[in-house]
């Protein structure tokens, strides 16, 4: 049987630094799994292989059977893929509300010409768009920020904004990249039930990539943990908690005099 | 009314026709061109011989033109506008020159550089208000809708967007077509206007006039782009009489305003929506 999402002996160099090395892993369906390993471990690498954004140099990536490889960034999107950004990747000028309009229309159609006449289905679909983003901008928190310049928000807010423009696109699988990063203790912890919550209640398959343990450790049943470019342990919180290896690149080597 | 203002009226329309297409392309989708005077020109010259030499009518005729500017805009954006980049405002200066050149030297069809006479004035101020006005409703319907978001989206950020599931280079194309139909469109009726058409009205200077209003009106506002050509054609008309520094006002309206307000007189805000803000209820 093939599994939900299966990364397979992948392998990225740029120039003379191999940033993934034969990394395998696979994910089965409705799982929420936790991408962890120090800062420069490939994780995010990783994401842009599995987006498209790079393609690998050997190695094959299955979604469902599908290898996701030969396809471009947006058939990526197209076979049910979603990610946020480590680095921010909002329309900042726009305002909260067009940031998930701008997804949410992935799946809500109506033709050219009623675009530019107004007529048709035009109303009945931009009023569909329109709620559809609502409700996720209140899932997430934001509906009162909906008029503001999505570049205006606070840092947390807009890593919130990242994840309901992800959703909007109805994703099987969803790929948080950093969700965490550059929010206070307090905001990490509604974080994590925000995660949790949309992870159970959108029927997700997910993909969390952290640095920092304690947050993966907390969400994640599975976890997978790299450095270096290549996994080094995969398991249970307990046993990665445990594991010498983690606390090895977390903690480093112990020195033997 | 008098010819004058009437003919101020039907300039303006022409203009304000360019610079919404331009607006599209510039200030929606992010891409510079410095060659938006060769669609003009090809709308302007397709237009023109199917009138004279086919008795073809007028109207089928300006259309004519603009699907003749959707063409070769298809033709020079597929290649180019894969690339990110400037790639294209480097292809376009070659393209305007290239229109321009042909215009001049294919006697045979252009009657080359002395121009083409005696074209039928069928812009009349209603031709060229109607038109402009029946252009101008579907261009603010198109950014007010899912095509206008992807415009948006792809200029703010080509990455997002495309893992947003928007095919980029399809919808750059696409805007380049839109705009090259405008622009096409606004040449044949710039011919209607004039009567005549010459190479030398579509250069470089008025292409890059064409993408100036757009910056000056403000990136990403469409209204901006009307207000810009207002002004600027206005400031044009307004100081004829003293001909020989009209160009020196246009320029220094151009540098005061570039210097005050480097996001343009609206910035990426439509007029409509200031207007609308206070009593825009809560969503």
């Amino acid at each position: 049987m093939t599994a939900f999402f299966e990364l397979s002996n992948v392998t990225k160099n740029f120039g003379g630094v191999q940033a993934v090395s034969s990394m395998s892993f696979s994910i089965a369906k409705g799982e929420l799994t936790g991408l962890m390993g120090p800062n420069g471990a490939g994780k995010t690498t990783i994401f842009n292989l599995i987006s498209g954004v790079y393609d690998p140099d050997e190695g094959s990536i299955l979604f469902k059977g599908e290898d996701l490889v030969p396809l471009k960034t947006y058939q990526v999107t197209s076979r049910g893929i979603a990610r946020t950004f480590q680095n921010l990747r909002l329309f900042q000028r726009s305002t909260v509300l067009e940031n998930v309009m701008t997804s949410a229309q992935y799946h809500i159609h109506y033709t050219f010409a009623e675009g530019m006449t107004h007529l048709g289905r035009w109303r009945r679909k931009e009023k569909e768009i329109h709620e559809k983003s609502m409700d996720l901008l209140s899932r997430v928190g934001l509906a009162d920020r909906a008029e503001q310049a999505a570049g205006t928000l606070p840092y947390g807010h807009q890593r919130r904004l990242e994840i309901a423009r992800a959703l909007a696109l109805d994703p099987e699988l969803l790929l948080l990249d950093e969700p965490a990063a550059g929010m206070n203790a307090e905001e990490v912890g509604s974080l994590n039930v925000l995660i949790r919550d949309i992870h159970r209640d959108f029927n997700l398959t997910t993909l969390v990539i952290e640095h920092h343990m304690d947050l993966v450790m907390e969400i994640c049943p599975h976890i997978i943990c790299m450095n270096f470019g290549a996994k080094i342990a995969e398991g249970t919180p307990d046993e990665i908690q445990n594991h010498p290896e983690v606390l090895r690149a977390y903690l480093g080597e112990e020195e033997v005099e | 009314m008098s010819g004058y203002t009437e003919g101020i009226i039907i300039l303006l329309c022409i203009n304000a026709i360019a610079a919404m297409g331009v607006s599209l392309l510039t200030g929606f989708t992010g891409i510079f061109s410095l060659g938006h005077a060769a669609y003009m020109a090809l709308g302007a010259y397709t237009t023109a011989i199917l009138t004279i030499q086919h008795g073809v009518h007028w109207f089928p005729a300006i259309l004519c033109g603009g699907i003749v500017a959707v063409v070769v805009a298809y033709l020079i954006g597929v290649p180019t506008l894969r690339l990110l980049g400037d790639y294209y405002a480097i292809a376009s200066i070659g393209l305007g020159e290239a229109i321009r050149l042909i215009l001049e030297n294919w006697q045979s069809v252009t009657r080359g550089a002395r121009g083409y006479p005696g074209i039928d004035p069928y812009t009349t101020l209603p031709v060229a208000a109607g038109i402009f006005i029946v252009l101008a409703i579907g261009m603010f319907n198109l950014i007010n809708s899912r095509f206008g978001r992807a415009c948006k989206a792809c200029r703010d950020d080509y990455i997002a967007s495309s893992l947003l599931g928007f095919n980029t280079a399809r919808i750059r194309v696409v805007s380049l077509m839109i705009s090259a139909f405008y622009c096409g469109v606004a040449g044949a009726l710039l011919g209607g206007f004039l009567s005549f058409i010459q190479p030398v009205m579509f250069d470089m200077l008025k292409s890059t006039e064409l993408t100036a209003v757009v910056v000056f009106g403000g990136l990403g506002s469409m209204s901006g782009a009307l207000l810009g050509t207002a002004v600027i054609t206005l400031v044009t008309e307004l100081f004829r009489p003293i001909s020989q520094y009209r160009m020196l006002i246009y320029g220094a309206v151009l540098v005061i305003v570039m210097v005050i307000r480097p996001e343009g007189i609206m910035g990426n805000r439509e007029l409509l929506s200031w207007i609308k803000a206070p009593f825009r209820r809560k969503a």
